[in-house]
């Protein structure tokens, strides 16, 4: 059972849902604290966070700098806007790659739903160059499950 | 659009590179060749091989042969959601790790 949905609402933005077996606080603080952050928002195997700053005040400095644990890396700088504990962040964020990619305007939402949360975020989706880039710096990691998706392809007749 | 040669094409980081710069134009052999230190007959075979994957289309222009992305290439707008989603399924994952330590030691400060 898959718990994400990814889906795209319009040209210009993407929303992703998936609900957590724990109660909104939880959650939203995960997305703020910057000692847990460090601890899931790595990305593909191998990777760590080194730099993370998150200071989580409107117009409060948002810094992630990962690295491949090989000499190679890139960082995200970001700004907080709004911030409703515990059940809204609006902030604004780029990836350096080196080359910033264009704004990305940010909405999650943590909602109760039973005994855990449902998140919902809003994001901006990046223009056709941004993509690109991030899918070049993306693919290697990437490459590993789309071969194994392309073999099941691959094996399906027709 | 051959999927298999797609894929063998984009692992290779020169090719992934040079894509990007598509991305932002249409290059010549030469243009391309400057800023990767390459040879142009070095660029020209990863050309043969993005060309032939569908990923690059090249037109004539005189005794230059220009390439630019091709419209389309790989559905790009669901390959760059799908790497999305790969990316933040793994990570959500990560977090149900965060999240159930941190109720442990919620209860465990409950108790004591």
């Amino acid at each position: 059972m898959s718990k994400l949905t990814l889906t795209k609402e319009g040209e210009r933005h993407v929303i992703v849902t998936r609900r957590f077996a724990a109660p909104p606080e939880a959650v939203y603080r995960a997305h703020v604290e910057p000692e847990l952050m460090q601890k899931w928002m790595l990305g593909p195997e191998g990777w760590t966070m080194p730099v993370c700053i998150s200071e989580a005040r409107p117009g409060g400095r948002i810094r992630c700098e990962w690295s491949d644990g090989k000499g190679g890396g890139f960082y995200l700088t970001g700004e907080y806007v709004e911030l409703e504990p515990f059940s809204r962040i609006v902030h604004m964020e780029r990836m350096h790659l080196p080359d910033p990619t264009p704004d990305n305007h940010i909405e999650t939402r943590f909602e109760p739903d039973g005994e855990g949360t449902l998140m919902t975020m809003r994001m901006t989706l990046p223009d056709v160059e941004a993509r690109a880039a991030m899918l070049a710096s993306g693919m290697e990691q990437g490459m590993e499950a789309s071969y194994a998706r392309l073999e099941e392809i691959a094996a399906k007749p027709g | 659009m051959k999927l298999d040669a797609a894929f063998s094409a984009l692992a290779d980081p020169t090719r992934r590179a040079i894509l990007a710069r598509l991305a932002q134009g249409e290059a010549t052999v030469m243009e391309l060749a400057k800023p990767f230190e390459m040879t142009q007959p070095a660029v020209s075979r990863h050309l043969k091989v993005l060309e032939t994957a569908g990923l690059i289309i090249r037109r004539v222009d005189g005794t230059k042969r220009p390439c630019r992305l091709a419209p389309g290439a790989i559905a790009e707008i669901d390959q760059w959601l799908n790497m999305l989603r790969e990316a933040l399924a793994r990570n959500y994952d990560r977090l149900d790790g965060v999240l159930a330590a941190m109720q442990h030691d919620w209860e465990g400060k409950e108790r004591s």
